[in-house]
């Protein structure tokens, strides 16, 4: 018997809200185990529940799957959006590594020392509006359609609504020069599924606030290693 | 006409030499362009050869590829390096991304000042005796088979071997504990494509020297 998937993590975005994203986008209802201290997340190694001790871990279909991208790619395979042959998978795995690249870059944005942190949040912003977002603008111009691949939805148009918001956090008016992702962000916004996570009360994790931060750092044990 | 995928990169490892071990592996002849200059890199960037302004980029079937997994993927996928099903893949993906994580440690290692080299060697080290090795162990040992996944050559063998080739590069006795890894390093390596590849001459590269950390911040301008 399936069941639902079930995901371990701490109770923030970090890795798994991609995860978070894909599967609500694709309908599929999930569990969510939180670590609260470091030694939840211990508990989980000692019972070799993490192949590699790290999560994002996520039980689904009687397997333990870690490794973000390796998870990514099993679900968006499992729910047909991950394009219709290799051609266009080869572009969806283009456009969403891209994607994370600069949610890296975002997430890794509140561990950085205070005296670093302005520089840095002007460097994401920066490579988000000259070497990300123009690309996906331009895609969208290129051959006018509703998605970014094959004109059906896949998880390149999640993963990159997820990082454009993300983006927004850092700066509002990020979108200005980019009309076309714009119309992308309102167009993806409405699909159903979309819709229902982007409304309070559903498993979406808010940004990073200082108490979250501290509770994350304990947990992965950053800044002690 | 398509003809033989080209590669551009720096003339060493690197990020692409995940890539080359892969198409080595699965038979495939390949060319490449060696970055030099900052000159050759910005014209690259000109002619809007790089998606994201980035390298490595691969000229294959047509397209201009960039990202090493979508590179690295769609070659896995294309030469049946991949499973066999969705199952197959899944463990294929977990056990690459272990492995990539572990060889990134060794990609960045170069790029290191003296002091945090000596620390990074005893993480490199540590992380691929306690962290990931053990779990390959365990994997060849319990279901007794040559390859990783589904008693098929696949991706995820040639990681292995280039991660445990990598890793002994830094402590040549590391896998001394790991008798299933011994013996799955010499039958892959005994892989005839794979055996090709090992040899003087091929065009796997050699560890990263002065010259190629060099020539990397210097085209780069050291914005990676």
């Amino acid at each position: 018997m399936a069941g639902k998937p079930k995901l371990y993590y701490f109770n923030g975005r970090g890795r798994m809200e991609t995860i978070r994203w894909l599967l609500a986008a694709a309908g599929v209802e999930f569990e969510e185990q939180f670590c609260e201290t470091r030694e939840d997340l211990l508990k989980l190694q000692q019972i070799g529940y993490l192949l590699f001790q790290q999560m994002p871990m996520v039980e689904i279909d009687g397997m333990k799957m870690v490794q973000t991208r390796a998870i990514l790619n099993y679900i968006a395979s499992k729910h047909n959006l991950y394009g219709k042959d290799l051609k266009e998978k080869a572009l969806i795995d283009m456009y969403v590594e891209a994607t994370m690249d600069l949610n890296e870059l975002i997430m890794h944005h509140p561990l950085q020392p205070s005296e670093a942190k302005e520089k840095n949040l002007a460097s994401i912003i920066e490579k988000a509006t000259t070497r990300y977002f123009p690309v996906y603008e331009k895609a969208l111009k290129d051959h006018g359609q509703d998605f970014l691949v094959g004109n059906r939805f896949s998880r390149a148009d999640v993963q990159l609504l997820e990082t454009i918001l993300m983006a927004e956090e850092c700066k509002p008016d990020i979108l200005s020069k980019f009309p076309l992702l714009q119309a992308f962000k309102a167009r993806i916004s409405n699909i159903p599924t979309i819709k229902k996570f982007l409304q309070p009360g559903s498993q979406r994790k808010p940004p990073l606030d200082e108490k979250t931060l501290t509770k994350a750092k304990s947990v992965f044990n950053i800044g002690h290693e | 006409m398509t003809g033989k995928p080209k590669l551009y990169y720096f003339d060493g490892r690197g990020k692409m030499e995940s890539i080359r071990w892969l198409l080595a592996a699965a038979g495939i002849e390949f060319e490449e362009e060696f970055l030099e200059t900052r000159e050759q890199y910005e014209k690259l960037l000109q002619d809007g050869a790089l998606l994201f302004q980035q390298v490595p980029m691969v000229e294959i079937n047509g397209m201009k590829m960039v990202q090493t997994r979508a590179i690295l993927s769609y070659i896995a996928a294309k030469y049946n390096l991949y499973g066999k099903d969705l199952k197959e893949r899944a463990l294929i993906d977990m056990y690459v991304e272990g492995t990539t994580d572990l060889m990134m440690l060794i990609i960045t290692y170069p790029f290191l000042s003296a002091k945090d080299k000596e620390k990074q060697l005893s993480v490199i080290i540590d992380k691929a005796t306690k962290r990931y090795f053990p779990v390959y162990e365990k994997i060849l040992k319990d279901h007794g088979q040559d390859f990783l996944v589904g008693n098929q050559f696949s991706w995820a063998d040639v990681q292995l071997l280039e991660a445990i080739l990598m890793v002994e590069e830094k402590k040549s006795s590391v896998l001394s504990q790991f008798p299933q890894l011994q013996a799955f390093k010499a039958r892959i390596s005994n892989i005839p494509t794979i055996k090709k590849f090992l040899e003087p001459g091929s065009q796997r590269k050699p560890i990263p020297d002065d010259k190629y950390i060099e020539t990397v911040k210097r085209v780069l301008q050291m914005s990676f």
